[in-house]
């Protein structure tokens, strides 16, 4: 391939892949937080008021942390995000869904915790944010195999 | 390099609609290492999204902390038997995959 | 002089709230494997498992479609439920796997060699003996367990794998019951089942092969077995040696009657 038609298909390359990049948005800054107060601080997480109506179903204990299934559901009126956030993961913040019309404010995710932790969830509804929480035990399984 | 499998299921249940979506993708950490010792390097899925009939329902932003070959359920409202349902993500590479199905 | 390696073990002579937590403990990680059982990724090796039975191969240039797993050529449904049993064509017990080895070996012209080249696979790259396990494992969901036991080979396969199951050997003088052969016995958090009884075996006989997501892969029972031997530090056995059938017959003989309810999704 001679280095004209090199230079066009990287440029053809570049141009689909930057606008695909650029409509999806993911918050460097908040992923790359070593603490969830800082993940929470970048994403404009103020005080979040403890909720009973914001529930996480995970396993008390997990027997391998390189899976620990996390479901969770929010029937607070007017949710439009959920956030999940591990407190002790070397990067705390671990997802952010955005909930449009048409999707309940749902998700069930199967995420890696380095150890026993904290799963922490956050709901924003009409702009205030809403917390619950919920500790996992994380036990490496026995027979290395 | 070309994207794994990817398999959804969309039920329909009670006033809601239940997507399962299975994707191939080592979602590396960056902090693991190989058999020779050597780091492998970050390699993850960032965004995900959900449609229902070309319409984005759901956006998600993930972190490498979420599981290898990851699996998510999401419940769409209502919804209707032929449903149009397609999820699609989009790495750290810049590499994407996607699948459809039909709410049954 | 009997060594017998565990791990933190609850001690004989523990106290009742020392017992009570242990109890709980084996309930939630039973609540965690329920819960990682619903949406497995072993479904996608299900899908590369379908392409690679379709995929013609070898120097024959065929698929394996017309393989025959015991039902007729080409027959999934309920193929693995039925198995290990006898094949007259290779005048033998055989497991999935061997049966599968056979077919490529014979239909697709393949060489042993090269057909067993890779037959335990990687996280990036399983091998094809692991996803043709999930295909064809999937198709025997929600049928009973059926394994051979009337022809004369089948009933010597099975009291092999049962005499196997207690004889030992190795550097460390283990056989399976070493581990395998007490109630409420546990290496560090996993309960470990006496396989040599039904109620028992079948709880693992119906959910393997299996994705394991400590690692990421599709395991199969060849695999398992031979793990098994690795971690009683005696020599791996031969892939779909007859030991390895005879004992896998055995376990599946006595979970006989179990739903098949795999490929299952473990920790």
């Amino acid at each position: 391939m001679n280095t004209l038609r090199r230079a066009l298909v990287a440029a053809l390359v570049i141009g689909i892949v930057k606008p695909l990049a650029a409509l999806a948005a993911w918050n460097k800054e908040a992923f790359g937080a070593k603490t969830a107060g800082d993940a929470l601080e970048s994403l404009g997480v103020g005080n979040a008021a403890p909720s009973k109506d914001l529930t996480i179903d995970a396993p008390q204990i997990a027997e391998n942390g390189a899976v620990v299934p996390i479901e969770i559901s929010s029937a607070i009126a007017g949710t439009t995000a959920l956030i999940v956030v591990i407190d002790k993961n070397p990067f705390p913040l671990i997802a952010r869904f955005d909930f449009k019309e048409g999707a309940l404010p749902f998700v069930k995710v199967n995420v890696k915790m380095g150890e026993t932790s904290d799963v922490r969830v956050l709901a924003e509804a009409g702009g205030k944010h809403y917390v619950a929480t919920k500790e996992v035990k994380v036990t490496i399984g026995g027979c290395g195999g | 390099m070309a994207a794994g499998p990817m398999k959804m299921r969309a039920t329909l249940g009670q006033g809601f609609t239940d997507v399962r979506v299975l994707m191939t993708h080592p979602m590396e950490t960056g902090q693991r290492k190989d058999s020779d010792g050597k780091l492998v390097p970050l390699h993850f899925i960032q965004n995900l999204t959900v449609k229902v009939n070309g319409k984005p329902v759901v956006e998600a932003q993930i972190s490498q902390a979420v599981s290898r070959n990851p699996v998510f359920s999401f419940r769409l409202k209502g919804g209707a038997k032929g449903d149009k349902i397609e999820v699609s993500w989009l790495d750290n590479h810049g590499d994407t995959n996607s699948t459809e199905a039909a709410v049954a | 002089m009997r060594r017998i390696v565990f791990g933190a073990a609850l001690a004989v002579g523990c106290t009742a709230a020392c017992a009570a937590q242990a109890q709980d403990s084996a309930k939630e990680i039973q609540r965690y494997r329920q819960m990682i059982a619903e949406g497995s990724p072993a479904e996608l090796f299900e899908l590369e498992g379908e392409a690679l039975w379709k995929k013609t191969q070898g120097p024959k240039n065929v698929s394996l479609e017309k393989c025959d797993l015991g039902r007729g050529p080409g027959v999934l449904k309920g193929a693995y439920a039925r198995l290990p049993r006898y094949f007259k064509d290779a005048d033998r017990v055989m497991d999935l796997e061997t049966r599968l080895l056979y077919c490529m070996t014979t239909l697709q012209g393949r060489s042993r060699e090269e057909a067993t080249k890779r037959v335990f696979g990687t996280a990036d790259r399983p091998s094809e003996m692991e996803s043709l396990s999930a295909y064809i494992a999937a198709q025997s969901r929600g049928m009973k367990l059926d394994p051979g036991m009337s022809q004369p080979k089948e009933k010597e396969s099975y009291a092999l794998g049962r005499a196997l199951y207690f004889h030992r050997a190795g550097s460390w003088d283990f056989s399976c019951a070493s581990c395998h052969g007490e109630e409420g016995k546990r290496i560090r958090m996993q309960d470990l089942p006496v396989l040599y009884k039904p109620q028992a075996a079948r709880p693992v006989v119906a959910t393997w092969p299996a994705y394991r997501v400590s690692n990421s892969q599709f395991k199969t029972m060849q695999w398992r077995l031979n793990d098994c031997y690795r971690q009683m530090r005696t020599p791996e056995p031969n892939f779909g040696s007859e030991t390895t059938v005879a004992l896998i017959h055995f376990m599946t003989v006595t979970a006989r009657g179990e739903t098949y309810r795999g490929p299952g999704n473990k920790r």
